[in-house]
């Protein structure tokens, strides 16, 4: 792109930054009561869990939170068919090894902690599922090829837990009378620690796989 | 009120530059970078919104950031690795740039 065009840019980008400003400074003078966060709030007993955002995510806005973890299971498939990862990282040197060894098993305990105080005060799937995520990241950079996952066909099942075991709650659920992911309140607090933990571990093995960024060598290729 | 006002309007900015830089700059990891900075300006914008001044933050916003964070990680991988393909093919075809 050339000067001219590049100086017109910027400026009709300046344009749209102070025009979004000005709307923005206008909507919070007016003070505007933000409707959804009181009836989150007042539902919150009967989803069984204290944490309101995770009320809305595995709650209210559970069918949402099912697509989510669609759209990545999509980005997953769509890297693997892209072809076999890029080489493994040489080998790392006894301090990076001593070090990892130390702070994978720290990660993963801290993402277990996160998904259990998830019910409670914030922390939940997503957050343990990214420091999941996070130790792969680490493992693969410490120079293991797989970055900790299991072989090909353990990766395809944790890849597809989260959205299998949102829709087997959901079903079962529906098979019972109720609607779809309306869960039954004496139950609903397991049933979305159930949900929960699947989608954490699948989360993690997927934000690890991506990393990887190919497919998994398989067994009988 | 004027917190609010300062992180939402940092968001802004962010997402401005993001799509100032998507246009202008022609490399893919550029423009990568950039559609994540308009993203992280997006995320900005959602918490500050979420603010209710005294009261506990609004949770809807917040649920859909923390997944929107996931998914965008996820997405740029995607991309990366669409970008590695193109490279190893011998990048842009020169009559698509």
């Amino acid at each position: 792109m050339n000067g001219p065009a590049r100086l017109l840019v910027a400026l009709l980008a300046a344009a749209l930054g102070g025009l979004l400003l000005w709307v923005l400074a206008t909507a919070l003078a007016a003070r505007p009561e933000p409707a959804l966060a009181e009836a989150a709030f007042a539902a919150l007993p009967l989803t069984g869990v204290g944490n309101p955002v995770t009320a809305v995510l595995l709650d209210y806005r559970a069918y949402d939170t099912l697509l989510e973890l669609a759209v990545l299971l999509a980005a997953l498939l769509g890297i693997w068919s892209l072809g076999p990862p890029a080489p493994a990282y040489q080998r790392a040197g006894s301090a990076l090894r001593a070090m990892v060894a130390w702070v994978v098993p720290l990660l993963i305990l801290t993402g277990g902690y996160l998904l259990w105080a998830g019910g409670q005060v914030p922390g939940g799937a997503f957050q343990g599922g990214a420091l999941l995520g996070a130790a792969g990241v680490v493992l693969r950079l410490a120079g293991d090829p797989r970055a900790g996952l299991p072989g090909e066909s353990l990766q395809r099942l944790l890849a597809v837990l989260g959205v299998g075991a949102f829709l087997l709650v959901g079903l079962t659920v529906l098979a019972f009378g109720r609607d779809l992911l309306d869960y039954p309140t004496d139950w609903s607090k397991w049933l979305i620690l159930a949900i929960e933990g699947a989608a954490t571990l699948a989360i993690g093995a997927t934000l690890a796989a991506a990393y990887v960024g190919g497919r998994p060598p398989g067994e009988g290729r | 009120m004027s917190t609010q006002l300062l992180y939402g309007g940092a968001g802004v900015a962010l997402c401005v530059l993001g799509l100032w830089a998507f246009l202008v700059h022609r490399p893919l990891l550029r423009k990568l970078i950039a559609i994540n900075i308009m993203g992280s300006g997006v995320f900005h914008l959602l918490i500050a919104l979420a603010e209710r001044d005294g009261a506990p933050p609004d949770p809807v916003p917040h649920a859909l950031v923390l997944t929107g964070i996931v998914v965008a990680v996820s997405a740029t991988a995607l991309a990366l690795v669409f970008g590695r393909r193109l490279d190893e093919q011998g990048g842009v075809p020169e009559d698509e740039r």
